[in-house]
């Protein structure tokens, strides 16, 4: 029996449950010295001085940095005319153009305006203090409006806030035939990604080489950019990924402060390591979400949605890194699950003095996904019909695939009403509904609200970039894995060890899967979009079919038999003519056989998008005197395919609904008036904890990809499918009140003030 | 000043300034990293150790404070990483899949010890609210809880089992 | 984040720690450092000289003295939380300590740390107020009481003078048994964005205003005899809760009416 499919325990956790990992600040080099940045403390603003002279006179100054001392980098790359690209991140140059320090002005609190370089760690936050920066205060943007009015402009040249729009123009004709038009505006709010460790490098710069420790989700991403940013040939720069304490997006690459301490090694010739404070990383590493969503959705009185139309409004911060990526992928996704004639979106993307906005788990789809599923509730809720009676009725039929979505995409493979049919028996939908009437006719204070969601998604959205993996079989019979993939928490190292058991018979205990070193693995992409399993794992699945191949010719001359008598027996991992037990050679007398190139195979793995699927149901109970809504169950489907190791793939469940519940109850980052932000630490911004919620409850769905391990990716799923789920769950509670909508975290008060306003129309 | 703190069982002595967090003493002068920071605000409990046997946050105790006391870290719980020497709460977290990037892990992990050793058989909830000061941003807590709940049990049958023996 | 620079001090007895207190500018006493560490973290406090009292045991007891309980100062929260003799006799001290914070902090933080913090938005000072207690200091010309009602004066501002040291609080034995306290809270883990104790017809309120605060409308329309339900619409009569990010002044307000009104039938089950 194959080990694949099978609960193994990962490879991975004794060395992190008893001696922790190896993160960045975990390293030490020799002679280290620490960086502390000098932060903006104003939203808007133009720098008139810096004077540093008192920080260079504190005790263990090593050097203090301004922009001044950027002498030895390039400029940015000029403006080439052709604009922002909006189907991959901005770049840099032309006239929304970042820099590294901040020169003349900055544009949101935490911008990096200065680096104090000092012996101990605990010198630099005396010594930053003593950098003296004159500011002269701009009005703040803050927030869509101020941002669409233009008055403020964030970038004078471009003479706009607008840094990109894109879309499809809205068509009113199509909804001229519905009998039932619905239209809300709604908010998903900007959130932070707090991975547990934040944002960290290492550098040191010896003998012509730059080497760089940095928390990655990319080490070959994050050689591309320093060979760009510092000018320096690929091949002079080693970039490691170490333990990486999760990422969730918001690691692609590296930021521009992480870039800094890499060029200050250099620059200064001294080993230097940075790991920020939670402050600085609920300021500076960037944010997700932050979309203002215009729905309009249309149909007949019976519950068949005809047309639908989505309008974005993309806050995406101070720079565009990636404001034109994100609602593109939200426009992609609009539609979502249901077989809809006519459906578009548009997006605009806008400047504000607050953090950039990037990858946060889902990217774009949780926002596409929150939109059409309340459009979905609100329109039910217009018609008086069940929410689940209304999606089952529209979602893309079976046998429909592979789908052409009218927004774009071909949704490969799915079984959408299987799935929505599976998750309310699971639920007990009927039986909780019940209950609900009950108390309502009780007039209880706490009140039982049912949300319903399904939702499909893209994952390896750039599957066409693929993956690389290197297979080698050493003539002791082990066999090393170094793959492009990145893990930062998923596994990989246990996955792609099961993967090789499972196609060779070399036990997982005889295999080391090695990531995140472009000196060993200088062609990678690494991990991000949930794409790790369908590309970095098919990639390690087709090396090792490869090395089969050629140890077949090895162990056929070794045996004088000839090859197509051969068979591989993965139960003890050896090789035999066929019928002869007795003729066995071991993968250590195979490999020993191979030539001086040795037994191994590369393999850059190259796909098609993937579209995984699924269902949620929330239940949660709002107090209805204080306004305080809990989530009481959860219970999902979700289908990625053929599942490689249910442990891990329920992990991935797990970790992406609590963030999704964070976002529907709890969490926002949130600022005031003048762009100063409310959020700055783990006490004011709530992320969520094990006492906000119930255990989940998970439902198997496995609806094979067209891959040969059948997989689709599952590491963004549960917060695209949980974050609507929960929401329409507390709207549902209070909805008998005459709630309609609550925009997220739906906060007591939030919750509170809803029902208010309800009563007052009612 | 000088500090002196019994660390997983050794005496670790050095001279130290006088704000120096217990945290950056564990890591730099005892040279044990595990013990992660993961805020500034006594929030996320990825600091977690033990002092004198009870569950601190040890960023926001002073090393001065823990002078002349008794701290243990996750490397003290088991005498290394073979997976049959681990402590119970280990094995359950391994087991049950309760960590993923393993940050908050060490933190976590001394939680619950500190937990058990307050409360052998805990329930779901007071297993949820007494991680209330962890967080993870990995696992949604669902294995955390299902370590703690699988260790609270298994140290329950071999406390029976000694018990018959 | 790391503290700015001071001197650290250790003392052995109460009357080192006044004296040390008494030879120095801008000391602090450190107790459990739950309430005062993280402000130096994030720099908004910078002592100059922090003395440490985490060590003295003679602070640290609860005790039965008949008509009153005794509680030493530096008796941690957890201590207060799993005292049988405060079960017994106090229980909405012990409940209340068992909501501050998570285990780590209670673990640390202290019953007289928290109060000399005055903190509005602490649960231990409303606790205090409803229980009618009574703070005893010590300080260089000698030792005072200081009932609860007098000790918070305002925003993070106690009746304490410098240098002197809160050592006790003594909690006569409630007349009237019943009791609720009332925790309202985004998460778990947060600081309560209102709260209410409540023991027999004493009712105080946290963080309804700049200290915490007796609701002094709802106690007298309990003793001249309104139903739970109707002294609990008094709550927010005469207070000026603030406007913030975790709650409005009028969520506030409505948040106290309905916590008192929760609190106060449930301490009647209590009776």
């Amino acid at each position: 029996m194959s080990i694949l499919g099978t609960r193994v325990v990962r490879t991975e956790d004794p060395r992190l449950l008893t001696k922790g990992g190896t993160y960045v600040d975990d390293m030490r080099l020799p002679g280290m010295a620490r960086v502390t940045f000098v932060r903006s403390p104003v939203a808007h603003a133009m720098i008139t001085g810096i004077d540093t002279s008192a920080a260079l006179a504190a005790p263990g100054v090593v050097a203090a940095l301004t922009a001044a001392d950027l002498t030895d980098l390039g400029p940015p790359p000029p403006d080439d005319g052709s604009g922002p690209n909006e189907a991959a991140p901005l770049p840099l140059g032309g006239p929304w153009s970042e820099p590294l320090l901040a020169v003349d002005r900055v544009r949101y609190v935490g911008e990096p305006v200065a680096m104090v370089i000092t012996d101990e760690r605990y010198q630099g936050e005396d010594a930053a203090e003593l950098v003296s920066v004159d500011y002269e205060a701009l009005p703040a943007v803050v927030g869509y409006d101020a941002a669409l009015s233009g008055s403020t402009l964030l970038f004078p040249a471009a003479e706009t806030n607008v840094a990109i729009s894109g879309g499809a123009p809205a068509d009113d004709s199509a909804f001229e035939g519905c009998e039932v038009v619905v239209e809300q505006t709604i908010e998903n709010q900007r959130l932070a990604p707090v991975p547990m460790e934040g944002r960290a490098a290492a550098a040191i710069w010896e003998d012509g080489k730059l080497t760089a420790w940095v928390s990655t989700q990319n080490a070959q991403i994050t050689r591309f950019i320093l060979s760009g940013v510092l000018g320096l040939d690929p091949g002079a720069i080693r970039v490691v990924a170490p333990d990486v304490g999760g990422g969730f997006g918001a690691k692609v690459g590296l930021d521009r402060d992480a870039i800094l301490v890499v060029w200050a090694a250099k620059h200064i010739g001294h080993a230097l390591s940075w790991t920020e404070t939670r402050s600085e990383n609920l300021l500076g590493m960037t944010h997700g979400r932050a979309q203002r969503q215009t729905i309009k959705i249309g149909g007949t009185r019976d519950g068949r949605i005809q047309a639908y139309r989505l309008d974005i409004v993309q806050d995406t911060g101070a720079y565009p890194r990636m404001g034109g990526f994100l609602p593109f992928l939200t426009r992609l996704m609009a539609a979502g699950p249901y077989d809809i004639p006519n459906a578009s979106a548009a997006s605009t993307t806008v400047v504000t003095n607050a953090t950039p906005i990037a990858a946060y788990r889902g990217a774009g789809r949780p926002e596409a996904t929150a939109a059409i599923e309340r459009a979905v509730d609100l329109f039910a809720a217009e018609i008086g019909k069940d929410p689940a009676d209304v999606r089952r009725m529209n979602l893309v039929p079976d046998g429909k695939f592979p789908y052409q979505s009218p927004c774009g995409p071909v949704y490969d493979s799915g079984a959408y009403t299987g799935a929505l049919d599976q998750v309310l028996a699971g639920a007990g939908y009927r039986e909780l509904r019940a209950e609900q009437a009950r108390r309502r006719e009780r007039g209880d204070v706490l009140q039982l609200g049912l949300g319903v969601s399904s939702y499909v998604e893209i994952t390896a959205a750039d599957a066409e970039g693929g993956e690389t993996a290197q297979l080698i079989v050493h003539d002791n019979g082990t066999a090393t894995v170094y793959t492009g993939s990145s893990a930062h928490g998923q596994g990989h190292h246990t996955a792609w060890a099961m993967l090789v058991e499972a196609e060779l018979g070399i036990e997982m205990a005889k295999v080391t899967v090695i990531h995140g070193d472009t000196d060993l693995i200088p062609l990678g992409t690494g991990t991000y979009g949930s794409r790790s399993l369908q590309l970095g794992g098919v990639a390690v699945h087709k090396a090792a079919v490869e090395v089969k191949e050629q140890a077949r010719l090895l162990a056929a001359d070794l045996l004088e038999a000839s090859e197509s008598d051969l068979e591989l027996d993965t139960g003890s991992g050896t090789w035999q003519v066929r019928g002869d037990p007795a003729s066995s050679k071991t993968w250590a007398e195979v490999a020993s056989h191979a030539g001086d190139g040795g037994l191994t195979a590369s393999v850059h793995h190259t796909a098609q998008p993937t579209f995984p699927f699924g269902s949620h149901v929330a239940v949660v109970e709002v107090d209805t005197e204080t306004g305080k809504a809990r989530l009481i169950r959860h219970v999902t489907v979700d289908d990625a395919g053929t599942v490689l190791n249910p442990i891990l793939f329920e992990g991935q469940r797990h970790g992406g609904i609590a963030q999704g519940v964070a976002q529907a109850l709890y969490e926002e980052v949130a600022y005031d008036a003048d762009g100063n932000p409310l959020t700055s630490t783990l006490v004011d911004y709530a992320a969520i904890t094990a006492a906000e919620l119930p255990s989940f409850e998970l439902l198997t769905s496995e609806t094979p990809a067209a891959n040969p391990l059948g997989a689709k990716g599952i590491g963004e799923a549960g917060t695209i499918g949980s974050t609507p789920a929960t929401q329409n769950a507390v709207i549902d509670a209070v909805s008998h009140l005459g709630v309609r909508h609550i925009d997220m975290p739906a906060t007591p008060e939030r919750v509170w003030a809803a029902i208010n306003a309800a009563r007052g129309t009612l | 000043m000088k500090v002196t703190v019994t660390v997983n069982g050794s005496q670790v002595e050095a001279e130290v300034p006088d704000r120096t967090l217990l945290v950056h003493f564990l890591r730099e002068q005892a040279s044990l990293t595990a013990t992660n920071v993961g805020c500034d605000t006594s929030s996320c409990g990825a600091c977690t150790v033990l002092l004198d046997g009870q569950s601190v946050k040890s960023c926001t105790l002073l090393a001065a404070q823990a002078d002349g006391r008794a701290v243990q870290t996750v490397e003290g719980l088991a005498s290394g990483d073979d997976p049959d020497a681990m402590h119970p709460v280990q094995r359950a977290f391994r087991a049950e899949h309760g960590l993923q990037c393993g940050f908050c892990t060490p933190g976590m992990v001394m939680a619950a010890v500190s937990l058990l050793a307050e409360n052998s058989s805990p329930t779901e909830e007071e297993v949820r609210s007494a991680l209330e000061g962890n967080l993870c941003r990995c696992t949604g807590y669902h294995n955390i809880v299902r370590a703690v709940l699988a260790a609270a049990s298994e140290n329950q049958a071999t406390a029976a089992s000694e018990r018959q023996a | 984040m790391i503290p700015a620079t001071f001197t650290y001090q250790r003392a052995s007895s109460v009357d080192e720690a006044l004296d040390l207190a008494s030879r120095g500018e801008e000391t602090k006493f450190l107790a459990g450092g739950h309430s005062l560490l993280p402000l130096m973290k994030l720099r908004l406090a910078v002592p100059e000289t922090l003395i440490d009292i985490g060590r003295l045991r003679e602070l640290s007891y609860i005790r039965d003295d008949g008509s009153h309980l005794a509680v030493g100062a530096l008796t941690s929260h957890h201590d207060v939380a799993t005292s049988d003799v405060l079960a017994r006799e106090l229980p909405l001290l012990a409940h209340a300590a068992s909501q501050v914070g998570d285990p780590q902090v209670r673990h640390c933080g202290t019953i007289g740390g928290s109060l000399a913090h005055g903190d509005s938005a602490a649960d231990l000072p409303a606790v205090v107020l409803a229980l009618d207690a009574t703070l005893v200091v010590r300080g260089p010309s000698g030792s005072r009481e200081i009932a609860a009602g007098d000790f918070f004066r305002g925003l993070f501002e106690t009746a304490l003078e410098d240098g002197e040291l809160l050592t006790e609080i003594r909690i006569p034995k409630p007349a009237a048994p019943g009791w609720s306290f009332q925790k309202f809270t985004k998460r778990a883990i947060d600081w309560a964005i209102v709260g209410v104790a409540v023991q027999g017809g004493n009712v105080a309120l946290v963080n309804m205003g700049q200290t915490p605060l007796r609701a002094t409308a709802v106690e007298q329309a309990l003793a001249s005899g309104a139903a739970p339900g109707d002294a609990a619409a008094h709550a927010a009569d005469g207070l000026t809760p603030s406007s913030d990010f975790s709650a409005s002044r009028g969520y506030r307000e409505h948040l106290a009416r309905v916590l008192v009104g929760r609190a106060l039938t449930e301490s009647l089950t209590r009776a």
